[in-house]
């Protein structure tokens, strides 16, 4: 007699999950084939490799590439220790005062607005310590706004891990850092994985912070001390500032998605291999 | 000996944070002093070439547009995060998720192009001038439907198979297995991912700057143009000196007292949950 | 203790490479090497004609970076950049600084291709801008609601304009405030009940690739570069890069240059108007 109530509500709640997944995808096949659309006329291996021309209406973006993977090498370089650190130390000693200060004070960092991250970078990074336009620059500046994503992701997912988890790796007689190494970094891979996608994300996307830290020269850089224009910022750059950028800027977002992509799986299969092996082998 | 190693990286986080909000507030410094805080929500509007720096137009504006798309982004997000954990077939589950992935990494002058190129000129076709808080609201959601996303998943993911198992072994089907077990144990996980959305729906910029209008007044409708804090700062900052400048800089503060509040609500709603 | 040891070794490691870097800037500045920075409206065109220069003076580096033309002053000003840039005539209190004008850009009035108005005078158009006339029909065009787009505060062409009409900012009712010329472009594509002000090269540009803009006259003079160029169109501005005293050595070489006819092509390749000679 209740059975029919409870398949009907189960057959809307069925129909909305699908249709608000279909929206989502469809949403992004909607930007996704705008951008095809408008720049796939630019693409070609040629333009990947050479140096862009007539302030990037022609030529290709391969320094702007190489600038922005060293940005975002810098970035995450800092990002990854700094950020599992704090996060294992957030979740495993969440009561003391430090930990409550700290995590309030990586929610509100994660509300500064970018421009401001790129005038603190550029009053700190290039001015205070001398560091200038430069790639370094770019990618310490980069790292202050992955943090909170990454940090806050990584907790979430050490959190999460069942309380049977941990009483079960001390009664096995695991030092607490062994527990972390062996059973709860592995059970939080999914967030830690996510949480790292998402700060590359916001890496790669990132325009205003970088403008003012990483800068706007287009030249190939020879060291991390040279300024670097990255790949959003010569979006940006195309799309809004140069008269006739627009298909290149069109172009340049596709290469984006591309390099995005590859970046993830590299980063996703490099973190479930370190992350989620040992606890089979060990 | 974990303690000290992570508790002295957490406490070189700490000190970066502390530097960036050194800087905000030496920056706002001669503006707080000069007029006071009452100025930020006195006065006839925002005129900095005439000294009056009213704030409270674009903060409503910031307000309602982070809390539109968050109205759309929150159900759909979490939605979208159920349907691959639990509603997807095997094979489409890692597509689904590159996606948002892809979503989630998309510059935002891409997604401000897009909205100026397609999405403003459609609104534009049905009540002028198109660049309006709907437009903002709109960009917004998609901008940060990644984000719940993937964090609702992660957090769907944490929930212990035992608990779930445990719940089908008693006859529940699976949308009381979704509504009444996977949901409530991930609340946490979903809840700050929504907090991450709800920072970066007020820190966004550029996408906000390229189709919101950018006109300074409190929005009465959802088709007027509007200015974000966030877009203001990125509009003037290259151009201010002196006290505009400060007073640019204080509206980074403001927007991060909002932040700061929003972040110790989720905390106090995140702490009630645990216990 | 050993994993304290670790950390203090990476903090060690991270400040290494942070020195290694400064030294490394410093022997870089030793070279030849010029930092323009300002003005986003110059950025490209100094890029370009920074690229030429260093392929006419091999070892030299011209470095530029974008920020604004407030930026450009400042930086002139305390020496962060040898060369500032900025996209307008310098204000009284920046006469500290010498302006070296290198090309002008002509602002134009534009409207959608569907709107049948051709042409507005000075009054209407201010009358547009501060919201006494609010529909295209009151001016023999279709009924339809007129979005007003303006400049946002600070830029050099919304004070030009404000300038020309005699208009004071808080007087305009604006539909929408943008930053760019392209964003102020798209805008009125997007749009065919808009109007706006824009760079004319940018706007011949646009009209000639087909985007659906059309530029008005300016008190009968048509708004083209070649009429910018010979003067005879009210609304221009300087291009400029700026310097601290007399400039010296390289800053002086790429000014000159800057100036000189050799680039000429390029600053027509940028849509600016070179210099009348």
């Amino acid at each position: 007699m209740l059975k029919n109530p409870y398949r009907l509500s189960d057959l809307l709640m069925t129909i909305t999950v699908w249709f608000s997944a279909a929206l989502v995808v469809g949403a992004f096949f909607w930007l996704l084939s705008d951008l095809a659309l408008h720049g796939i006329a630019k693409l070609n291996w040629s333009c990947l490799v050479s140096a862009p021309e007539n302030a990037g209406r022609d030529g290709g973006i391969g320094p702007i590439l190489v600038s922005t993977l060293l940005i975002l090498g810098v970035a995450l370089l800092m990002t990854i220790p700094l950020g599992l650190g704090t996060a294992v130390y957030l979740s495993e000693y969440s009561s003391g005062a430090l930990a409550r200060s700290i995590r309030m004070s990586l929610d509100v960092l994660a509300g500064v607005p970018s421009i401001v991250f790129g005038l603190f970078g550029n009053a700190l990074f290039c001015i205070w310590l001398g560091l200038g336009f430069s790639i370094l620059s770019g990618g310490l500046t980069l790292a202050c706004m992955m943090l909170p994503i990454f940090i806050r992701s990584t907790e979430a997912g050490l959190t999460a891990v069942a309380t049977e988890w941990r009483h079960g790796a001390a009664a096995l007689g695991l030092t607490q850092a062994a527990a972390l190494w062996h059973v709860l970094l592995p059970a939080a891979a999914p967030a830690i994985t996510a949480g790292l996608m998402l700060s590359i994300g916001r890496a790669l996307a990132e325009t205003a912070a970088l403008i003012f830290t990483s800068g706007y020269v287009d030249r190939m850089p020879d060291s991390l001390s040279d300024s670097g224009r990255a790949l959003s910022v010569h979006i940006y750059d195309l799309s809004m500032n140069v008269t006739g950028g627009d298909q290149s800027a069109y172009g340049a977002a596709l290469v984006l998605i591309v390099l995005l992509v590859v970046i993830n799986n590299v980063a996703a299969s490099l973190a479930d291999r370190f992350l989620s092996q040992r606890i089979t082998t060990s | 000996m974990l303690a000290r190693v992570t508790g002295g990286i957490a406490l070189a986080v700490a000190v970066l944070l502390g530097l960036v909000l050194m800087l905000l507030v030496r920056e706002s410094w001669p503006v707080l002093v000069g007029g006071g805080w009452t100025r930020f929500f006195v006065g006839d509007g925002w005129f900095p070439s005439s000294g009056q720096f009213n704030l409270l137009a674009m903060l409503w504006a910031t307000l309602a547009a982070s809390l539109g798309a968050l109205l759309i982004a929150v159900p759909l997000g979490v939605l979208s995060a159920v349907f691959s954990r639990f509603y997807s077939p095997g094979w489409l589950i890692m597509p689904l998720r590159r996606v948002m992935v892809l979503l989630a990494g998309i510059p935002s002058v891409v997604y401000g192009l897009w909205g100026l190129t397609v999405l403003v000129p459609l609104i534009a076709g049905w009540e002028p001038p198109g660049a309006s808080l709907l437009s903002a609201i709109l960009i917004l959601a998609l901008m940060i439907l990644p984000t719940i996303a993937l964090t609702s998943e992660a957090a769907l993911a944490a929930v212990a198979t035992s608990n779930l198992q445990g719940a089908a072994a008693l006859g529940l089907s699976r949308k009381g297995i979704v509504l009444g077990v996977a949901l409530p144990a991930a609340r946490v996980g979903i809840l700050s991912g929504a907090l991450l959305a709800t920072m970066r729906t007020l820190g966004e910029t550029m996408a906000v700057l390229m189709v919101a209008g950018n006109v300074v007044q409190t929005p009465a409708s959802l088709f007027d143009p509007v200015r974000v804090l966030t877009a203001n700062i990125a509009l003037e900052m290259p151009y201010a000196t002196g006290d505009h400048r400060a007073a640019l800089f204080a509206s980074g503060v403001l927007l991060m007292l909002i932040v700061t509040v929003l972040a110790w609500l989720a905390g106090c709603v995140g702490a009630r949950s645990n216990a | 203790m050993s994993e304290v040891g670790d950390s203090q070794k990476i903090w060690g490691w991270i400040l290494a490479l942070c020195m290694a870097a400064g030294l490394n800037s410093a022997a870089l500045a030793d070279a030849q090497k010029l930092v323009l920075t300002g003005s986003s409206t110059i950025a490209p065109l100094a890029l370009e004609i920074g690229k030429h220069f260093e392929k006419l003076n091999p070892g030299v580096r011209v470095d530029v970076q974008s920020g604004g033309s407030t930026r450009g002053v400042i930086d002139a000003r305390v020496g962060l950049a040898d060369v500032g840039m900025a996209s307008r005539a310098l204000k009284q209190e920046e006469r500290d600084l010498i302006a070296h004008r290198i090309a002008m850009d002509g602002i134009g009035i534009i409207l959608h291709q569907k709107n049948p108005v051709k042409s507005l005078n000075d009054d209407q158009i201010r009358a547009i801008y501060t919201g006494k006339i609010t529909n295209w029909q009151q001016l023999g065009g279709e009924d339809r609601k007129i979005t007003v787009v303006n400049k946002a505060e600070g830029r050099s062409t919304l004070e030009l304009f404000l300038h020309h009409f005699l208009l004071k900012n808080p007087q305009i009712r604006a539909h929408v405030v943008i930053g760019d010329n392209q964003q102020g472009i798209k805008t009125v594509v997007g749009n065919v009940g808009a109007i706006g002000y824009v760079s004319i090269g940018t706007a011949e540009y646009e009209e000639a690739h087909g985007m659906p803009i059309h530029l008005l006259p300016m008190a009968g003079v048509p708004a083209t570069v070649a009429n910018v160029r010979a003067g005879r169109f009210p609304l221009s501005r300087p291009l400029n890069l700026l310097s601290k005293g007399t400039p010296t050595g390289l800053s002086k070489r790429f000014i000159e240059f800057a100036q000189s006819a050799a680039v000429d092509d390029l600053v027509t390749a940028q849509y600016f108007v070179p210099l009348a000679r």
